[in-house]
């Protein structure tokens, strides 16, 4: 399958201090791709440096074939990257219809929006219920499914996503990750995971990458990755 | 009885002006965090333009249109041009540029269209006049009502409405769906400058044409502002009312007309003092 999201030579800081360099990387187009690693490794600022927010990003961001170094964040965002950052990106002051129209902002095709929110509801009935609700007010969880249907009101291609079990109820991570696996599945929707949670993200997977201080330092099919002596050691402890 | 009523009226007709030239400063406070000193004096500019086209022959209408088109654009070239090198400047920084574009603004006014005093035409007839109002306050509560209508609807309504409250309220998000912040922030920019307009063009006719004219409207939009708290639009136009209402009935029957600009002042302070973030807004909380 080809690459439809390529990092090579990337290297990200904030202000003088550099926390990725040198990451090569590559998403393929419609599979699933987890980042794992300890905290402080540099996923959050990957996800960052894809979408030119927040980090200096120097090196080569190609996606879909087109290089998109240096690119404004709401431009690249346009090409179809759903981005589901840490914190969520909730618009709290604004009911849950809101968010999700904002989600689908710079679509024109009205007829394929009100499907696709159709759709999203479908997936999350529970943000139905709460339509007019103001984001701010909804639990942890649905905040998340919000958040991710927010992303998916893009139609993106791509999906960025950053630790989305993060302080949620193991039910409700088990229902957003089968959503995930839906969305991949169904529409052929690519997703790069970072997730502490190395069990779910392994299981969900198709590629991983393993990284230590900016560095990666393992890569592979989810299934040699998950098989592999010291990883089970070090992120799944047993 | 009669006269109290007249007073109150008349301050409600009052009070619309300040509530749209708060409502223009809570605008742009809400997106940037800053107060713009200079919005009375962008509004008089507009007014002299206005004036200038009616002198040159224009309908009264058509002058009223070219010169919101006007406050609209020079409010966003103002922002686009100006403002936005000082993002994320400090706060007197900021204040120092708004100041210095009042003054810069207040003397080309004065050096293009002279300090003297000047009538301003009002469009409406004298039969819309009653025993309570004049045709002018008439006229110019059903323009700041039909103004703050609009820019309601705009807000609550319209899918660029809302991609402006949310590049105000979280801009980074909104960059991540796809919003062009920046262009957001100039476009509220330029609305703010012509809702300031409209109160500047009602409220000449009252308070004649030159370059100070709006220095006192200011500071009664501040205080309108401030009392319905700086984060809230609504309460920027409640507030507006209220201030209008106080500000006539208090110089009617308690200070006298020579102290009313004191009163808004008054109002300020008391509450800074007792209730920083006005009747309807929230406390900001900061982490540190």
């Amino acid at each position: 399958m080809n690459a439809l999201l390529d990092l090579k030579q990337v290297a990200a800081a904030y202000g003088a201090s550099r926390v990725i360099a040198g990451l090569d990387l590559a998403v393929a187009d419609g599979g699933i791709t987890a980042l794992l690693g300890a905290n402080g490794a540099g996923k959050t600022t990957i996800l960052r440096a894809i979408c030119n927010m927040r980090v200096r990003v120097t090196g080569e961001l190609s996606f879909s074939g087109l290089s998109i170094a240096g690119w404004q964040t709401e431009d690249i965002v346009r090409l179809g990257i759903g981005h589901v950052p840490d914190g969520r990106g909730t618009f709290v002051h604004l009911t849950v219809a809101e968010n999700l129209a904002l989600g689908a902002y710079t679509r024109r095709d009205r007829a394929e929006v009100a499907a696709d929110l159709d759709r999203v509801y479908g997936y999350f009935p529970r943000l139905k219920e709460r339509v007019a609700q103001q984001a701010g007010t909804l639990s942890g969880g649905e905040q998340q499914m919000l958040a991710i249907a927010r992303a998916l009101m893009l139609r993106p291609r791509l999906l960025l996503l950053d630790e989305p079990s993060f302080g949620l109820a193991p039910l409700v991570v088990q229902e957003i990750f089968r959503i995930l696996r839906r969305v991949n599945a169904d529409d052929g929707v690519a997703i790069l995971l970072v997730e502490q949670n190395a069990n779910l993200a392994l299981e969900l997977a198709h590629d991983v990458y393993l990284l230590e201080t900016g560095r990666v330092v393992m890569h592979g099919p989810a299934a040699r990755i998950a098989a592999d002596e010291s990883v089970r050691r070090a992120y799944l402890g047993y | 009885m009669d006269a109290f009523l007249h007073q109150l009226l008349s301050g409600l007709a009052n009070g619309g002006i300040y509530a749209s030239l708060a409502l223009a400063l809570v605008m742009i406070f809400q997106a940037t965090h800053h107060i713009n000193f200079a919005q009375g004096e962008q509004a008089m500019f507009s007014a002299y333009v206005a004036l200038t086209l009616i002198q040159a022959g224009l309908s009264y209408w058509a002058a009223f249109v070219i010169a919101l088109g006007f406050a609209f654009v020079s409010g966003l070239a103002i922002e686009r041009i100006l403002i936005r090198r000082f993002d994320g400047a400090p706060v007197l920084s900021v204040v120092v540029v708004f100041l210095g574009l009042w003054f810069v603004i207040n003397s080309v006014a004065g050096w293009l269209f002279t300090y003297n005093v000047q009538a301003f035409p009002t469009p409406f007839p004298d039969q819309l006049g009653s025993r309570f109002l004049s045709a002018h306050e008439i006229g110019m509560i059903a323009m700041t009502l039909m103004t703050l209508a609009l820019v309601f609807v705009f807000f609550r309504f319209t899918p660029l409405g809302l991609a402006m409250r949310a590049a105000a309220q979280n801009p980074e998000a909104s960059r991540l769906v796809g919003i062009r912040v920046g262009w957001m922030l100039a476009l509220g920019w330029g609305l703010a400058g012509a809702v300031g307009a409209v109160a500047a063009i009602m409220a000449a006719p009252i308070v004649y044409i030159e370059p100070n004219m709006m220095a006192g409207i200011l500071l009664y939009g501040f205080a309108a502002a401030l009392l319905g708290g700086i984060n809230n639009p609504w309460g920027a136009v409640i507030g507006g009312l209220l201030v209008g209402i106080i500000e006539n009935i208090a110089g009617a029957y308690v200070v006298g007309t020579e102290l009313k600009l004191s009163v808004a002042l008054v109002i300020i302070v008391v509450v800074l003092v007792t209730r920083p973030a006005g009747l309807f807004g929230y406390p900001v909380v900061t982490r540190v």
